[in-house]
């Protein structure tokens, strides 16, 4: 499901870690009569999706490598090899710099707040009251919108002239922003768009991990004549560290994979202070026409990599501060 | 509170002497309940906030749609509807053919998940039950399909559709996403906990594998089945950057994408668009409002172990 922003890799991408190992047939006995016959049934079960893995994800990225050292005509038809310099020009494009920093300030601004703000509501969300189902359901609605309809409704509160955005700044005296297309704004905006479409998931999975927390923990900690907060800090928040660091890896790389709401909101402007890695890539391969996909996919091999490796690096770092039980 | 009420209720001639008795007890008492009471309306201040905060965008989306131009487009915005309109649903049908749209994105997203639903459970059957050859290595290349961005290849996928004539068609929508290993993924999961006991019972009966799969396992499993289902049918029918390359042609466009043009053509007119995007949140809305818990089941795969 790696078309999915958001719930597809991050399940996937947490997985990642899990064992293998243990599955029923492994333990049983060998030579079994129709073994043979079994095991070709296997293959054929497994056949399907490994032809989709093969024909959409596999051969595409071995393509993907091959595009990035072909040059192109005019039309986007490669016609000669080129070796690195796709690479060498993405590397010296001055944009580079600038494309890098924006996508880490974007996933900086969408990452820490979206998970600090799930963690709060989860928190509050976490003892009994009245009507907090009804709470809860209402704090998941963001997760029902698409990127495009969060982005579409966004981009009206956010309207310089007529949005709700501007009229809050104005009633508290100051002038009018013109959020969208000014380079100190745009890139917040569309952050705030985006960690308000995290809010519901990310609350819906630390809720999980809270309520995975033991009761009798918290009754002892109360005993203690521990309070609220130290209650929260002490036992809430070490517990659910694996709720945490999933989150922080999945939404990490659904920031760094934005698309739709840069789009919609700005179309990576002013002058590219939000134009991201991926957006970058779309620009160069598909904006109006553009069709230059040899340095697109040296862009996406970056894109790949820079995946990868800040996967790899959270795991890394991350794993040995988690509490696992 | 009610314990001086009553003190002062049932002494009333010795006021003076009683009360200052008693104030030392009635105090604690307060003092007693007052901190949790105030942590409780903090508590619920705080999050009436934020709920004002998270739901103002879903509140300005169904109230817009239904607000006149006198109201949404003006400045200062109206936070209220001075009058019904309906006049938004109508418009929304001219501006972009959002009907044909919604039926795309719906034969798209069916498509999709059961597409993706049946090749899981093929899979998932093949590595939890059955003599797998390669095993460890078929798994790998499972997970290893979950973490290549969708971005870093779409080029090359990109370029497949168009050099087969195949921009516009159902088929581009579709054919990349027809399996997945994140269905495998969690189905593979919840058969490894199926009771063995039930499966050898199967076996000693003579229940084929097809047999075991219909009518045993598949009814066992509906769960697991129902969280892969509403996954990826939610991020099928929220697809955007694929639908918006492979198809410039409104009538084979989907929803996501008329919602796009939505916004580019008719910037001027807000209640249209939130009647558009009202439009489109209703299957994901039911999805997100009464599937919670397959929801939190498939959200939290990797997350709680």
């Amino acid at each position: 499901m790696r078309f999915c922003r958001k719930p597809a890799g991050r399940a996937g991408q947490a997985a990642g870690g899990e064992d293998d190992g243990g599955d029923l047939a492994v333990q049983r006995k060998p030579a079994r009569p129709g073994l043979g016959r079994e095991r070709l049934l296997s293959l054929v079960l497994v056949a399907p999706s490994l032809v989709v893995f093969g024909m959409f994800i596999f051969w595409p990225l071995v393509r993907t490598f091959q595009l990035s050292t072909t040059g192109q005509d005019l039309f986007g038809r490669p016609n000669r090899q080129v070796g690195f310099a796709n690479f060498s020009g993405v590397l010296h494009d001055p944009q580079f710099s600038q494309v890098l920093e924006v996508t880490a300030a974007y996933v900086l601004l969408t990452v820490i707040p979206s998970i600090l703000f799930a963690l709060v509501l989860a928190l509050l969300l976490q003892s009994p009251l009245r009507g907090l189902r009804i709470l809860r359901s209402a704090f998941a609605m963001p997760f029902a919108y698409s990127v495009a309809a969060a982005s579409v409704v966004f981009a009206a509160l956010f309207n310089p002239a007529i949005g709700i955005a501007n009229y809050l700044v104005t009633s508290l005296g100051f002038a009018p922003v013109n959020w969208l297309t000014k380079p100190g704004t745009a890139l917040l905006s569309i952050a705030i768009t985006t960690v308000w479409m995290n809010v519901g998931y990310n609350m819906l999975v630390m809720l999980a991990g809270v309520g995975g927390v033991d009761e009798q923990l918290y009754e002892a900690a109360r005993l203690d004549g521990a309070g609220t907060f130290r209650i929260a800090r002490s036992i809430t928040i070490p517990l659910i560290t694996p709720s945490l660091f999933f989150l922080v890896v999945v939404d990490t790389i659904a920031s760094l994979q934005s698309f739709g709401q840069i789009r919609l909101l700005t179309r990576g402007g002013p002058t590219g202070h939000t134009t991201t890695l991926v957006y970058w890539i779309y620009h160069t391969a598909f904006e109006n026409g553009a069709s230059d996909y040899g340095t697109g996919s040296a862009q996406a091999i970056v894109l790949l990599v820079v995946v990868i490796v800040i996967t790899a690096v959270q795991f890394g770092i991350l794993e040995r501060k988690v509490f696992y039980r | 509170m009610s314990a001086r009420a009553k003190s002062e209720r049932a002494q009333p001639v010795s006021a003076r002497a009683e009360s200052e008795r008693a104030q030392p007890v009635s105090a604690r008492a307060k003092s007693g309940q007052a901190r949790p009471v105030n942590a409780r309306i903090v508590r619920v201040l705080a999050l009436l906030l934020l709920a004002v905060l998270v739901l103002f965008p879903v509140y300005f989306t169904v109230v817009g749609s239904v607000m006149g131009p006198g109201d949404i487009a003006s400045a200062p915005p109206s936070l209220y509807p001075h009058s019904l309109t309906f006049a938004n649903y109508r418009g929304v049908f001219r501006a972009v053919p959002l009907g044909r749209q919604y039926l795309n994105s719906t034969l798209v997203a069916v498509l999709i998940t059961l597409a993706q639903l049946t090749c899981a459970v093929l899979s998932a059957y093949a590595f939890v039950f059955l003599a797998l050859p390669f095993r460890r290595t078929l798994f790998a290349v499972f997970l290893f399909t979950l973490m290549v961005p969708w971005e870093s290849i779409i080029i090359p996928n990109f370029l497949f559709m168009a050099d087969h004539q195949l921009r516009n068609t159902y088929l581009a929508l579709v054919l990349p996403f027809l399996a997945g290993g994140f269905g495998t993924f969690l189905l593979r999961q919840s058969f490894r906990t199926f009771p063995v006991e039930l499966r050898d019972a199967a076996t000693l009966d003579g229940a084929s594998h097809g047999r075991f799969l219909l009518t045993i396992l598949l009814p066992l499993s509906r769960p697991a089945l129902a969280s892969v289902g509403i996954f990826v049918f939610l991020s099928a029918w929220n697809q955007f950057l694929w639908p918006l390359l492979i198809t410039d042609s409104p009538q084979r466009q989907t929803l996501q994408i008329g919602l796009a043009s939505l916004n580019d053509a008719e910037q001027a007119n807000p209640g249209l668009i939130m009647a558009g995007v009202t439009l489109a949140l209703l299957p994901t809305a039911a999805l997100v409002a009464f599937g919670q818990r397959f929801l939190i089941r498939g959200l939290t795969a990797g997350a709680v172990r």
